[in-house]
């Protein structure tokens, strides 16, 4: 197993601060947008995005929620293991809101058509958009891209990306594992 | 996740602890689910059960159909007084009727004990219990444990007694096997006559005397009196067993101690307890019908991943 950095502690960082620039140029002052990290891995970078908003570019009342897409999943029965359930913490009103989606990877795409049946639970909002960190060309099984992305990557399919977080791991770090 | 160690849910005596842990943890999650504005998760959206009632059934039938349409399993409901049966058809024919019409899952509820696991044996699909004769009830006795944990945070330790009808009860047992894999103490009470002459041998403490039984205990399950199941008369009067064994505000006050009252249902209002005790803060009953449907998604979610 080898594994390659694609992004350091600094570059992350840089990153996370133009993404939350991206989304201070489109939603100004949040009034109207929530975000929502998608479990597990997702939330990380929610909660660091959050904070970043917060503390750097004085973003007050910003709406963070967590949902978890376990049960809207379309592999249940067909892969082998049974995926964990997490917590869906979501204490406010959706309806006519505008939604960002936040995930670390996107790949397949398939956690995100789930997590877009799955926030129908919450109400109707006015849209929903995408950001993610690293963005996987070329391995999309369906017609979904973000609308803002950290990174672009290029890996083939044994390739896995690995994002790494402070709280979790100890450092702000990305890595492309090569089995 | 781990997985079920079953592939059926016949009887609470086959499971094990963590087993039952993790059907209370995902129970936990479809909890939230059912209390959401759109209370629906599309993750057995391409699974058929049917639901067979070979005995009547109101609220666990009720319970069922509903866990199964929250999971957006297609149901099929059937019930043995407008069936086949009455034409002399055995039961493994009836089912394997219905499973030629492509069903995944069986929920059944049947008068004789052992139905389930007989069935289990003889067809290709996934087989919960709903109920079989005096043996078991599963699904009740993980409803009742998981609504004593919500109230308690946790099982293990608390002294629970079973009032009533012991003899005749399935919950009866079903709940101290639940009960005992999960560390807490069992009680059972009611008069002798009901009560299995071995069942100490199950390792659960005996009582005759309610008072003495309440005094006991952190919570207690009253059953109700099964005359549909008495073919002889167990006790003097309906009257009489209620003065000796219902439960009433009175009684309830004067073992001043806080607690938790849980009833399977039906209620017979006024003679395992009064309204007084069943409407009051002490009562869980509403909690458990809840928490009915969320444990039976569970379970009919976890059996389901291993279609």
């Amino acid at each position: 197993m080898s594994q390659k950095v694609l992004l350091n502690n600094k570059q992350v960082n840089i990153i996370l601060h133009r993404l939350a620039c991206q989304l201070i140029e489109k939603h100004t002052d949040f009034s109207n947008t929530v975000l929502i990290g998608l479990q597990p891995r997702g939330i990380f970078l929610a909660q660091r995005l959050k904070l970043i908003l917060t503390e750097h570019y004085n973003v007050s009342n910003i709406k963070l929620g967590l949902l978890d897409i376990t049960f809207y999943r379309d592999d249940f029965r067909r892969s082998d293991k049974l995926h964990e359930a997490n917590s869906t913490e979501i204490d406010f009103l959706i309806e006519d809101k505008r939604v960002v989606f936040i995930d670390d990877v996107l790949y397949t795409g398939r956690s995100i058509r789930s997590a877009l049946t799955a926030i129908q639970s919450f109400g109707r909002p006015s849209g929903i958009e995408l950001l993610t960190l690293i963005d996987r060309r070329f391995s999309r099984h369906l017609p979904i891209q973000p609308d803002y992305r950290g990174r672009q990557v290029d890996a083939i399919n044994d390739e896995k990306v690995l994002v790494n977080w402070k709280e979790t791991k100890g450092e702000d770090a990305v890595y492309l594992v090569n089995n | 996740m781990s997985k079920l160690s079953v592939d059926h849910l016949l009887g609470i005596k086959y499971l094990k602890n963590d087993d039952i842990n993790l059907i209370f943890d995902t129970a936990d999650h479809f909890k939230k689910v059912i209390n959401r504005p759109i209370k629906k998760v599309p993750s057995l959206r391409d699974i058929t059960i049917a639901n067979l009632f070979f005995e009547n059934s109101t609220r666990t039938k009720l319970s069922f159909e509903l866990a199964q349409k929250r999971l957006s399993a297609d149901i099929i409901n059937f019930s043995s007084g407008q069936s086949s049966l009455n034409k002399g058809e055995t039961l493994i024919d009836t089912v394997n009727n219905i499973l030629s019409m492509k069903v995944d899952m069986i929920v059944m509820r049947h008068p004789n004990a052992g139905a389930a696991k007989f069935l289990s044996n003889h067809v290709d699909a996934k087989i919960v219990n709903a109920g079989d004769g005096a043996h078991e009830h599963p699904t009740q006795a993980l409803l009742d444990s998981y609504s004593i944990r919500e109230k308690f945070g946790e099982v293990k330790g608390k002294k629970v007694v079973i009032v009533g009808d012991i003899l005749h009860s399935r919950v009866a047992l079903s709940n101290i096997f639940a009960l005992q894999i999960q560390g807490a103490e069992v009680m059972v009470c009611g008069p002798k006559t009901l009560i299995p002459k071995y069942i100490d041998k199950l390792g659960v403490k005996v009582e005759t005397n309610l008072h003495k039984a309440l005094k006991w205990c952190d919570v207690a399950n009253m059953l109700r009196i099964q005359n549909e199941r008495m073919d002889i008369s167990y006790f003097p009067s309906t009257r009489e067993y209620a003065l000796q064994y219902g439960v009433n505000k009175n009684l309830l006050d004067s073992i001043n101690k806080d607690i938790t009252i849980m009833h399977p249902g039906p209620v017979n209002r006024g003679v395992e307890i009064t309204s007084e005790v069943a409407d009051s803060s002490q009562s869980i009953i509403l909690n458990q019908v809840e928490n009915g449907v969320a444990i039976r998604m569970a379970v009919i979610y976890l059996l389901a991943s291993k279609i």
